[in-house]
C-alpha cells in the first residue's frame, strides 16, 4: 500500500465519520463545525486528485462563508441557547432505508462499468492546472457562457437573499 | 496510485449520507446541510473524473467551479428563506411548517 | 561554499543521510526531515512572535510619550518572558456552562491559521515551504480558518457578550476579505500568476510603483482582518467587555494575544511580498539566502511597524460605520480598480517601461480622485439632509 492510499483511507474515513455526525448530532451548532471537519476532508481529496486551487477555494468559500453563514442562521433561528427535542423525524428509518438502497445502487451500477478501477494518467510535464482552468472559463470556445450566466446566479441570490431577510419597518 | 473506484465510493457514501440527513432532519437548517453533503459529493466525482479522464479536458474543473457558485447561492437564498420564515411562525422544524396541508 | 548558497538542501540531504544511514526507509527520512523543517520553522516563528511582544510595547510607549517596558533585563528584553511566566501560571478557568471541546478548540485554531500562512512565505529565493499556484488566495483560505476559530470561541464561552462580540468580529472579517481578495488579484494581473515567489521575482519595479491604491487598500483591508484599531471590536472593553475572547485566561488567552501579533508581522510581510518586492532589494538576495532573510524579515517589521502606527494614531469607529466603509466605498473601489488595472496592463503590454509606470500610477490617481469626488458629493448631500430635517424638527418646536 503506498503511502498515498493511506492518506486516502484516514482522510476518507474522518470525512465520512463527519459526514454522519453532521446529520445525527442534535446541537446544531455541532452539526455545522463537523460540516467544516468534512469540507476540510473534501479538500484534501481534492488536493490527492492533484486539483490543489479547487482545494483552497473550497476553503475559502466553503469554511470562510458558507459554514459561517450556517452557524449564523443556527444562532438566529432559536430562541435558547441549547437544542432541545428529537434531533430526528418519525420517519428517519424511511430515510435511512432510501439512503442506504442509494448507496447500493449506485455501488452496483458503478461496478458493472468497465473503467471502474481505471488508474490516472500520470499528469504532462509543465501542466498548470490554474491556468488551463483560467483559460478555460474566459474562451469562447471554452466555458465562458456558463461562467457568465453563473455570475448572474450569484447576483439574483444576492438580491434575492437581501430581499428576503430585510426586516420590513 | 490509488483506483478510480475508491474516490467513486467514497463520493456514494458522502451522498447518500447527505440524503439520509434531507430526509430525515427535523430542523431546515439541519437539511441545507445535508443538501451541502450532496453538493460535496458531487463535486468529488467531478473533479476525480478530471483527473482520470482526459486532464487536459478542463470540464470537471470547469463544473465543480460552478458548482461552487451554485451552493453559495443555493444557501445563501436557503438561509434567507429560513429566517424569514422564523421571523413569521417562530419555528424552523420542517413538520410544524404545514401551512399547506390541510 | 554551497552551504552559503542553499542552507536548506544541503542541511536536508545532511539529515537525509544521517537517517538513512540509521536504516530508516528514504520515504520515513524524507517525511521526517520535512515535519523537523516544519517544527523549525514554527519554532523561529515563536520565538519571533515573543519578542514582538517586546516590541509592540516599546513601540506604543514612544507613541504615546512613555518608555515602556525597562525594568527587567537589558532594555526590558527579558519583560516578555516574564509575562509568559504570568500567564503560565494563571488560574486556567473554563466557565461551567461551556462547550468543552470547542472552547478549548479555539485558540488553537486562531494560532494555526497564523502559522500556516508561512507555508506560503518565500524566505528567500531557495526557502519557502510550498511554492503553491494559488498562493494569494491560500492567504484569505487561512484567514478564513481564523474566522471560524472566532465564532467558535464567541459561542463556546456561552456568554452574551463574548457571542455579540464574535458577531461583529466576524462580520467584519469576513466583509474584508472581498476587497482583500479583489486587490490581491492586482499582483496577479501584473505578475501573471498567484504562486508567491513568481509575484515576488516579477518586480523589477515594485508594485507600489504601479498600484499605490491597491497597497493601501489592501492594508486597509488588513487591518480590518487583523481586527487591529481603528477595527478593533475585540479590544471594545466599554462596549463589549473585549468581546469574543472575555471569557479566557491564562494561556488560552495568551495564544489569541500571540496569535494576533504574529498575525500582523505576518501581513507586514505578505504586504511587502505584494507591494515590495518580498526578499528582493537591489540583487543582495542573490549573495545569500541568509541576506535574503533578513531583507523579508525588515521589510515586514517594517509593515508591522506601520499597521502599529495606525492603531495607535486612529480612534475605533462603530461597527456599522466599519461595515458600510467596507460595502459602499472600499469593495467597489476595489472592484474598479482591478478592472483598470487589467485594461491598462493589456493596453500597454508592449510599451516601453516609463508609459507602463505612468499609465498605472496616472490610472490609480484618477480612480481615488474619482472616488474620493463621489464620496464628498454623497456626503454633501447628506450632510444637508440631515441638516433639513433638524430644521423641520426645530421648526416644529
Amino acid at each position: 500500500m503506498t503511502g498515498e492510499q493511506v492518506i486516502f483511507l484516514i482522510v476518507g474515513a474522518v470525512t465520512l465519520i463527519a459526514a454522519l455526525m453532521v446529520v445525527t448530532v442534535r446541537d446544531l451548532v455541532h452539526a455545522a463545525l463537523w460540516l467544516v471537519a468534512t469540507l476540510f476532508g473534501v479538500a484534501i481529496i481534492y488536493t490527492l486528485l492533484n486539483a490543489g486551487f479547487l482545494a483552497v477555494v473550497q476553503v475559502v468559500v466553503y469554511i470562510g462563508a458558507i459554514a459561517i453563514l450556517f452557524i449564523f442562521a443556527v444562532m438566529l433561528t432559536r430562541r435558547q441557547a441549547a437544542d432541545t427535542g428529537a434531533a430526528l423525524n418519525k420517519n428517519w428509518w424511511a430515510g435511512a432505508l432510501m439512503a442506504m438502497l442509494a448507496f447500493a445502487g449506485l455501488i452496483f451500477m458503478l461496478q458493472s462499468w468497465s473503467g471502474f478501477q481505471k488508474q490516472a494518467a500520470a499528469i504532462p510535464l509543465g501542466f498548470d492546472a490554474v491556468n488551463q482552468l483560467g483559460s478555460a472559463l474566459t474562451s469562447p470556445a471554452g466555458f465562458v457562457l456558463p461562467f457568465e450566466v453563473a455570475s448572474v446566479l450569484l447576483l439574483a441570490a444576492l438580491v434575492g437573499a437581501v430581499y428576503l431577510a430585510f426586516n420590513k419597518k | 496510485m490509488i483506483p478510480l473506484s475508491w474516490f467513486l465510493i467514497l463520493a456514494a457514501g458522502l451522498f447518500s449520507i447527505g440524503l439520509f440527513g434531507v430526509l430525515a432532519r427535523r430542523n431546515a437548517v439541519a437539511i441545507l446541510l445535508g443538501v451541502e453533503l450532496m453538493l460535496n459529493a458531487v463535486n468529488i466525482n467531478l473533479v476525480a473524473f478530471w483527473r482520470y479522464g482526459d486532464i487536459l479536458l478542463m470540464t470537471g474543473q470547469v463544473f465543480a467551479i460552478i458548482v461552487f457558485a451554485v451552493a453559495a447561492a443555493e444557501v445563501a437564498v436557503g438561509l434567507a428563506l429560513v429566517i424569514s420564515v422564523y421571523r413569521r411562525r417562530s419555528t424552523v422544524v420542517a413538520e410544524e411548517l404545514d401551512l399547506l396541508k390541510w | 561554499m554551497t552551504f552559503w548558497n542553499d542552507p536548506l538542501k544541503v542541511a536536508a540531504d545532511w539529515l537525509t543521510g544521517i537517517f538513512t544511514g540509521w536504516g530508516m526507509p528514504s520515504v520515513g527520512a524524507n517525511v521526517l526531515v520535512a515535519f523537523l523543517g516544519v517544527l523549525m520553522l514554527i519554532t523561529i516563528l515563536m520565538v519571533i512572535d515573543i519578542f514582538l511582544v517586546w516590541i509592540e510595547r516599546k513601540v506604543v510607549a514612544r507613541f504615546q510619550d512613555r518608555i515602556g517596558p525597562n525594568r527587567v533585563g537589558p532594555f526590558g528584553l527579558i519583560q516578555p518572558f516574564a509575562d509568559i511566566i504570568k500567564l503560565m501560571i494563571k488560574e486556567d478557568t473554563t466557565p461551567d456552562s461551556a462547550d468543552k471541546v470547542v472552547y478549548n478548540l479555539a485558540p488553537i485554531l486562531s494560532m494555526m491559521s497564523v502559522l500556516i500562512l508561512w507555508a506560503v512565505v518565500p524566505l528567500a529565493p531557495v526557502m519557502l515551504g510550498v511554492d503553491l499556484n494559488a498562493g494569494a488566495l491560500f492567504i484569505i483560505a487561512a484567514g478564513s480558518i481564523g474566522t471560524l476559530s472566532i465564532i467558535m470561541a464567541g459561542w463556546s464561552s456561552n456568554n452574551k457578550f463574548s457571542v455579540i462580540g464574535a458577531f461583529r468580529q466576524v462580520a467584519v472579517m469576513i466583509s474584508f476579505e472581498v476587497p482583500m481578495l479583489a486587490v490581491l488579484l492586482i499582483p496577479t494581473i501584473l505578475s501573471g500568476s498567484m504562486g508567491m515567489n513568481a509575484i515576488i521575482q516579477s518586480q523589477n519595479i515594485w508594485f507600489i510603483f504601479l498600484s499605490p491604491l491597491a497597497a493601501l487598500i489592501f492594508l486597509i483591508a488588513a487591518i480590518a482582518e487583523l481586527g487591529r484599531a481603528p477595527f478593533d471590536l475585540a479590544e471594545g472593553e466599554s462596549e463589549l467587555v473585549s468581546g469574543y475572547n472575555i471569557e479566557y485566561s491564562g494561556m488560552k488567552f495568551g495564544m489569541f494575544y500571540a496569535g494576533e501579533l504574529l498575525h500582523a508581522f505576518t501581513f507586514g510581510g505578505f504586504w511587502s511580498i505584494f507591494f515590495f518586492g518580498g526578499y528582493r532589494f537591489f540583487g543582495l538576495e542573490l549573495v545569500s539566502p541568509f541576506l535574503a532573510i533578513a531583507i523579508i524579515l525588515f521589510k515586514a517589521l517594517v509593515g508591522y511597524w506601520v499597521i502599529m502606527w495606525v492603531k495607535y494614531t486612529v480612534m475605533r469607529i462603530r461597527i456599522d460605520q466599519m461595515l458600510a466603509f467596507n460595502w459602499k466605498f472600499l469593495t467597489p473601489v476595489a472592484f474598479v480598480l482591478v478592472m483598470v488595472t487589467a485594461l491598462m496592463n493589456t493596453l500597454l503590454r508592449g510599451a516601453d517601461s516609463w508609459l507602463f509606470i505612468t499609465g498605472m500610477i496616472l490610472s490609480n490617481i484618477i480612480v481615488a480622485w474619482v472616488s474620493m469626488e463621489i464620496v464628498r458629493s454623497v456626503s454633501k448631500q447628506e450632510r444637508e439632509r440631515v441638516e433639513g430635517v433638524q430644521q423641520v424638527a426645530e421648526a416644529h418646536h
